[in-house]
C-alpha cells in the first residue's frame, strides 16, 4: 500500500494511541514514538507498528505515534486505519491485506 | 437451558478503553456499537478497532455482539465483512422493519462465511425493532432466519416514530413490549428490552427491570456497568423460589415413578405448567451459579 497523504487515526484518550502517518520519499519506515511507558514498552510498540505496516505492504512512511497505554490490538487497529486513510481507502476494505 | 442473557452492555466501538475494560464488569453479553454511537468520520476506525479487539482479546464466556450499520448506508457491508472475519458471535441489525431486512443481511453474512471458509450459519443474528412497522411485523421478523437468537426493542427511535417520548412509567412502550415478547416466544427466540438512559436514577431503572422481568423478557440492554448488578439481582431466583421449585420437581418425579397422573404438594394441585416453571427456575438458578446440586 502506498502512503499518498498525511493521515491521522486514534485519540489521546487513556488506553488509546494517536497515529500520524506521512509519506516519505526514501524507502523505509521511520517511527517517532512518544509514550509514558516508552521505557518499558517502547520496543514492543515499535514492533507492532512495524509489523502492521509490513503486513499491509507499506514500504516507506514516517509515523509519529503518541501512546496512552494502548493494547497491541489497539495499536494495530489505529495503524491500519491511518494507513487506509493515507492510501485513500475509506470503503470496500481489502481484508486480506490486514491479516 | 441456553446461555444467560440478562444483561447486554452497549459499548461505543470507537472507544479504546471501553473495548479493553468492558469484560471485567461481568455482563452476560457485550455489544460493540458501530452504528449510532460512532461519528460518521470514525466509522472506519471503529470498525478496525472492534475487528482487532474481537480477534485478539479473550472475553471468556461473554457473548460478543456487534451492532452494524444498516445495509443501505455506505458502512453496513464493510461492517459485516469485518466482524464475520473477526469471529463475532452475533450480528445485531439496527432498525429492522421487515423479514426481508434479515434476509438481506443474512445473504451478506453467508457470502463472507463462504469466502473465508467458515461454517455457514455459525454467525448468529439478532434484530432490533425501532418503529411501528417493525412491531407490526415482529413475528415475521423473528421467524425470518434460523440464525436469529433474539429480538430487541430500541425505544428512543420507536417513541419518536409513535409521536411520543419516554415517560418514567413506561406506559408508552407497553403495547410494543407486549407484542414483541409474544412474537419472540411464538418463534422460540430470546427477547431483550431497551436501554434506560437515566443512569443516576437507580429506582426508576429497577422498576423498569422488574416490569420487563414480569413480562417475560430474557434481559435488558445496559449502558453503564452500574446497571448490571440490579438486573442480575432481579433476574436471579430467590432462595425461597428455588426451594419451592425443588419441592415441585421432586413431587412430580415421585408421582411419575408411582404412576400418578395428578400431583399434590402441601395440599395444592401441581400441573404441567407449574412443573415447567419450576424447572426453569432451577435452570436459571444453576446458570446464575446460585444453585449447584442435582435434584
Amino acid at each position: 500500500m502506498e502512503i499518498k497523504e498525511v493521515s491521522i487515526a486514534g485519540t489521546l484518550e487513556s488506553s488509546d494511541i494517536l497515529v500520524r502517518i506521512e509519506p516519505k520519499e526514501e524507502v523505509g519506515i521511520e517511527i517517532e514514538l512518544k509514550s509514558s511507558v516508552e521505557k518499558q514498552f517502547g520496543r514492543q510498540i515499535r514492533k507492532v507498528i512495524n509489523n502492521t505496516l509490513e503486513t499491509m505492504g507499506v514500504k516507506s512512511a514516517r509515523v509519529i505515534a503518541t501512546d496512552k497505554g494502548a493494547l497491541d490490538c489497539v495499536i494495530k487497529a489505529r495503524v491500519e486505519c491511518a494507513t487506509f486513510r493515507a492510501a485513500g481507502v475509506t470503503q470496500n476494505f481489502n481484508w486480506e491485506v490486514i491479516g | 437451558m441456553g446461555r444467560l442473557r440478562r444483561t447486554m452492555m452497549f459499548l461505543p466501538g470507537s472507544n479504546a478503553s471501553m473495548v479493553k475494560e468492558a469484560y471485567i464488569y461481568g455482563a452476560d453479553s457485550l455489544m460493540f456499537d458501530l452504528e449510532d454511537a460512532v461519528a460518521l468520520t470514525e466509522k472506519d476506525s471503529a470498525r478496525l478497532l472492534v475487528y482487532n479487539a474481537i480477534k485478539t482479546v479473550d472475553y471468556g464466556n461473554t457473548e460478543l455482539v456487534v451492532r452494524v450499520n444498516a445495509l443501505d448506508s455506505p458502512y453496513g457491508r464493510d461492517d459485516i465483512e469485518a466482524v464475520v472475519r473477526a469471529g463475532v458471535h452475533v450480528i445485531r441489525l439496527p432498525k429492522t422493519e421487515t423479514a426481508q431486512d434479515i434476509l438481506d443481511v443474512e445473504a451478506v453474512i453467508e457470502e463472507v462465511e463462504r469466502k473465508i471458509g467458515r461454517e455457514v450459519g455459525s454467525t448468529k443474528m439478532m434484530a432490533a425493532v425501532e418503529s411501528a412497522i417493525g412491531i407490526i411485523n415482529a413475528y415475521e421478523i423473528c421467524k425470518a432466519s434460523k440464525r436469529l437468537i433474539g429480538i430487541a426493542i430500541g425505544a428512543e427511535d420507536y417513541v419518536t416514530n409513535m409521536k411520543t417520548k419516554r415517560f418514567p412509567d413506561g406506559m408508552e412502550l407497553l403495547g410494543a413490549r407486549a407484542q414483541l415478547i409474544i412474537a419472540a416466544r411464538a418463534a422460540g427466540i430470546a427477547c431483550f428490552d431497551t436501554v434506560y438512559t437515566d443512569v443516576d436514577n437507580e429506582e426508576g431503572f429497577r422498576n423498569e427491570v422488574k416490569l420487563i422481568h414480569q413480562l417475560g423478557f430474557d434481559g435488558k440492554s445496559v449502558i453503564n456497568p452500574r446497571q448490571i448488578a440490579p438486573v442480575n439481582e432481579i433476574y436471579t431466583p430467590s432462595e425461597a423460589e428455588i426451594t419451592k421449585s425443588i419441592n415441585v420437581v421432586r413431587a412430580a418425579r415421585e408421582a411419575a415413578e408411582r404412576g400418578l397422573g395428578v400431583i399434590s404438594l402441601n395440599g395444592k394441585m401441581i400441573d404441567k405448567p407449574i412443573i415447567e416453571r419450576a424447572e426453569r427456575v432451577i435452570q436459571l438458578a444453576k446458570a446464575a451459579g446460585v444453585y449447584k446440586e442435582e435434584i
